[in-house]
């Protein structure tokens, strides 16, 4: 392949001596799949900019700080997700049926997807490289405890810890409990505690102070 | 399929490394690699489960060695192969060397809100009741179909509690060869963690499962 992409005219001008074999292949098939007339570059443009400037954990963090600071609005994501989630915008895609989970003092809740990499994009965006690799997706579901130290948590060893594989078309958020010392805050101010980890169960919320 | 993207409850995988501030995309060709798989599914309409299995569908050291994005590169190339979107010698060359396929339609940036806006919904009309209900306690089957299932592999032949009932959902088993959406039921299912992973294990652990009807009997 290499050797072919060489001689096409189109990329003489390049040089690919730092490019590996799959950054080839990725530009060799855009160029292919455009040339056939399949894809449209600008929309490539939309897709990459939405996920990665647009859709992303500080949606999350708004439903969580939205949910800590409006009693009826919590009582809705935790009855029917999907349709509380859309009051803020939120929707689409890899979302079409969210569910939240709600830690408690007694529980704990952990997202994964054994199977491959199902994640709530429109809350959380795409997943990070640790949720898609074989360490978290092997370990989650039988050693909770021991991927929560991977990311420095411990947990009492009394709270119950409740996995849920994401294995159909339902998506989970955590809903994380609200840190202490931090009641009468904004919903802004409170969104900037609400970290991704903890929308997933592998993390919890920052503390006031350390935001 | 009984492959090596079945990974729960698997050992000898490692601590998990979160990378601090991780980028969303590392590196260009992820962020193309993406966009051409998105984007493609409205002219190559293939299908979230077909997608799946094209991925997963794959000798274990071949799933084990690539990175996410490379197996989402590979699953894109074979479902075009498959339908003559693009040939093989096109891959390898890396330039266009046959005519394209008349295609319906093709993702215009246009379109790009709107299609991600609506989604995917898997809820469909419910053609018969439910078999269970909350509460219920089934068993997940020991089944090992060679073809794409959702019920993964630590769960089968367990017993669990029903716990939440979601309607009738396209049937992945079936909707990934192609045979139709086929909606059944679905339920979480939640099983103790000590039932799951034996005698000494966690005891404070559940594991939910969405499972679909046909995975499930009454226990």
């Amino acid at each position: 392949m290499l050797a072919a992409m060489s001689e096409h005219d189109h990329h003489h001008d390049h040089d690919h001596s730092d490019l590996s074999e799959t950054e080839l292949r990725v530009r060799a098939l855009e160029t292919i799949l455009t040339e056939k007339g399949y894809v449209d570059p600008a929309a490539l443009d939309l897709l990459i900019e939405t996920y990665e400037k647009k859709v992303g954990p500080r949606n999350g963090a708004r439903v969580v700080a939205r949910a800590w600071t409006d009693p009826s609005f919590r009582e809705r994501l935790l009855k029917d997700a999907t349709p509380a989630i859309r009051e803020l915008g939120y929707a689409g895609r890899q979302g079409e049926h969210i569910i939240a989970v709600e830690n408690t003092p007694e529980t704990h809740n952990m997202v994964v997807c054994t199977l491959c990499s199902c994640y709530p994009w429109p809350v959380l965006g795409l997943p990070p490289v640790w949720y898609k690799s074989a360490p978290y997706r092997s370990r989650a579901v039988n050693d909770p405890r021991g991927v929560l130290r991977d990311f420095g948590v411990a947990l009492p060893e009394t709270t119950k810890i409740r996995i849920w594989d994401s294995t159909a078309e339902i998506r989970y958020i955590v809903l994380p409990m609200q840190p202490q010392g931090t009641s009468g805050w904004s919903e802004d101010k409170l969104a900037d505690l609400v970290t991704r980890d903890s929308m997933i169960g592998t993390g919890l919320p920052k503390r006031p102070g350390s935001a | 399929m009984d492959g090596a993207h079945d990974m729960g409850g698997i050992d000898g995988y490692g601590p998990v490394k979160p990378e601090p501030n991780e980028p969303v995309f590392h590196g260009e060709w992820e962020r193309r690699a993406f966009a051409l798989t998105l984007a493609m599914g409205t002219p190559g309409g293939w299908n979230i489960d077909m997608s799946r299995f094209a991925r997963e569908n794959r000798p274990a050291d071949d799933y084990l060695s690539k990175s996410y994005y490379q197996i989402w590169l590979a699953g894109l190339e074979r479902l075009m192969l498959e339908r003559g979107l693009v040939a093989q010698d096109e891959i390898a060359a890396g330039r266009v060397l046959h005519p394209a396929r008349p295609v319906e339609r093709t993702l215009t940036p246009e379109r790009v809100a709107v299609t991600l806006g609506r989604g995917g919904p898997t809820e469909r009309e419910a053609t018969a009741p439910a078999k269970f209900k909350v509460g219920d306690r089934v068993r997940a089957k020991d089944i090992h179909p060679p073809t794409h299932t959702r019920l993964p592999h630590y769960a089968r032949g367990h017993l669990g509690t029903v716990e939440l009932v979601h309607g009738c959902h396209v049937f992945p088993d079936t909707n990934a060869q192609g045979q139709g959406e086929n909606p059944q039921w679905l339920y979480t299912v939640r099983f103790e963690g000590r039932d799951l992973w034996g005698e000494g294990s966690d005891p404070t652990i559940t594991v939910s499962v969405d499972a679909f009807e046909p995975y499930l009997e009454s226990a």
